[in-house]
């Protein structure tokens, strides 16, 4: 095959629209049973949205967005610390883009860069580890969000920086795992699901062992999902499957990028660096075993342990529903501030503030359903 | 945020390797996919490698939503 081809394997082929059709067509002939499902990731929300995917699904099944997306539960709190480290004398703050808008207690990254902290957005941990080498006398600070798929990389980063004996990288890991939260929120019963769509990426490093539990523990339909239209309709149609039949599993359908088993080199460089502990999820709270905390051996790199910060008490943003809608219990049509006061260009929550937020999904795509 | 695209690596330079997307070069790790060859698709995620994705899988998943689509109309 051509490279050409092959690009078509991954990507095209999979938004075929006569192919999606009769997908759908087969859907709707074989749900009987009401199916509430959940998307976990944000980035099948975008996608779920961008594709119409809601409106084309027969009405037996119900389509819920759940908390993933690291933005949007980062605790008021934690971005509260990375403004307060921000405006330390010789910090550079690096971040990814979506963060530095998010509205933490009084401020934002961004509103703290106007008032002269040094914040720069960089697109990958080895851009923040280029901008130490060349700034020697500064400390440089990464701001570590991101879940399973993203935390492995910020453990490369920080091995890097030993192999390279960089002395001005820290990272603050704000980073959070994913089934343990999804239990949290099982088990706070405020929603009531049949299925999970399990997130794609996620899945790359960590495989679809760790999900068995939500199949045998609380009978709920588990299918891992790529990022296409046909991907996400195929992850649907087995979670059809599996609810018709009374028989809850977990599948993988998405094959081309997900092993059972995960990528076990990343994994170990995550175990390397990291250990389990737990973390604050804005709308959910502090949950135990949820977090991913930088271990002793590397906590010269630890931006939580070599820097004294007073980030002060902390505010959620008034009238702000995006807790209850990251626990799948609210929608942002139900929030009064919802493209009143809170919209892409003035957001008040981080769910309007990263592009897979729920409030930003349903604000560009206009969703009422 | 946990989004990763397809790159088809060109080059590899010890833990490095320069990548094509949709046309455009760029440098990125192999730390997390140190198995990883030229010729290779992976999908990139923040810089670095996350997997090298499995051409044979995406050919069966195809067969698959064929099957699945001429057996339920």
């Amino acid at each position: 095959m051509t490279e050409i081809e092959i690009f078509m394997k991954f990507v095209e082929e999979y938004r075929d629209p006569e192919l999606g059709k009769k997908l759908l067509d087969r859907i709707h002939k074989r749900s009987r049973k009401p199916a509430r499902l959940m998307e976990f990731c944000g980035g099948h929300t975008v996608a779920i949205f961008k594709h119409g995917l809601r409106q084309l699904l027969p009405p037996s099944i119900e389509m819920l967005s759940g908390p993933g997306c690291p933005v949007c539960v980062t605790a008021s709190a934690d971005l509260d610390k990375a403004i307060a480290l921000g405006h330390l004398p010789d910090v550079i703050i690096t971040s990814f883009g979506d963060m530095v808008r998010v509205p933490g207690s009084r401020s934002s990254l961004q509103k703290a860069k106007a008032e002269g902290a040094d914040v720069r957005i960089v697109y990958s941990a080895q851009d923040a580890l280029t901008i130490a080498h060349e700034n020697p006398e500064k400390s440089v600070v990464f701001i570590g969000i991101g879940f399973e798929t993203t935390a492995p990389t910020i453990a490369a980063s920080i091995l890097q920086a030993e192999h390279e004996k960089l002395k001005n990288y820290y990272v603050l890991s704000l980073h959070k795992v994913c089934p343990p939260i999804m239990k949290a929120i099982l088990d706070l019963g405020e929603v009531n699901l049949n299925g999970i769509i399990c997130p794609g990426h996620v899945s790359v490093i960590i495989g679809s062992h760790p999900y068995q539990f939500l199949a045998d523990d609380y009978k709920i339909a588990c299918a891992v999902s790529g990022f296409e239209p046909l991907d996400i309709l195929l992850a649907v149609d087995r979670l059809v499957e599996q609810i018709e039949s009374g028989q809850p599993g977990v599948e993988i359908a998405y094959r081309r990028g997900v092993k059972p088993e995960g990528n076990r080199a990343a994994l170990s460089l995550m175990e390397t660096v990291f250990e389990i502990g737990e973390a604050n999820w804005r709308g959910i709270g502090v949950v135990p075993e949820s977090g991913l905390q930088i271990k002793s051996q590397y906590e010269k790199y630890d931006a939580g342990k070599n820097f004294k910060i007073d980030p002060g008490p902390t505010h959620e943003p008034k009238g702000c529903i995006c807790g209850s809608i990251l626990r799948g219990v609210s929608t942002p049509l139900e929030c009064k501030l919802f493209r009143e006061t809170c919209t892409p260009e003035h957001p008040v929550g981080p769910c309007m503030v990263s592009a897979e937020g729920s409030c930003a999904a349903y604000y560009q795509y206009g969703s009422n359903k | 945020m946990c989004l990763a695209i397809p790159a088809l690596i060109k080059s590899i330079n010890g833990q490095q390797a320069g990548v094509d997307i949709e046309g455009v070069t760029r440098d990125i790790s192999l730390q997390l996919t140190p198995e990883a060859k030229v010729g290779d698709y992976v999908l990139l995620h923040t810089g670095y490698a996350i997997s090298v994705i499995d051409a044979a899988e995406a050919e069966e998943t195809l067969e698959l939503l064929k099957e699945l689509s001429e057996a339920g109309t």
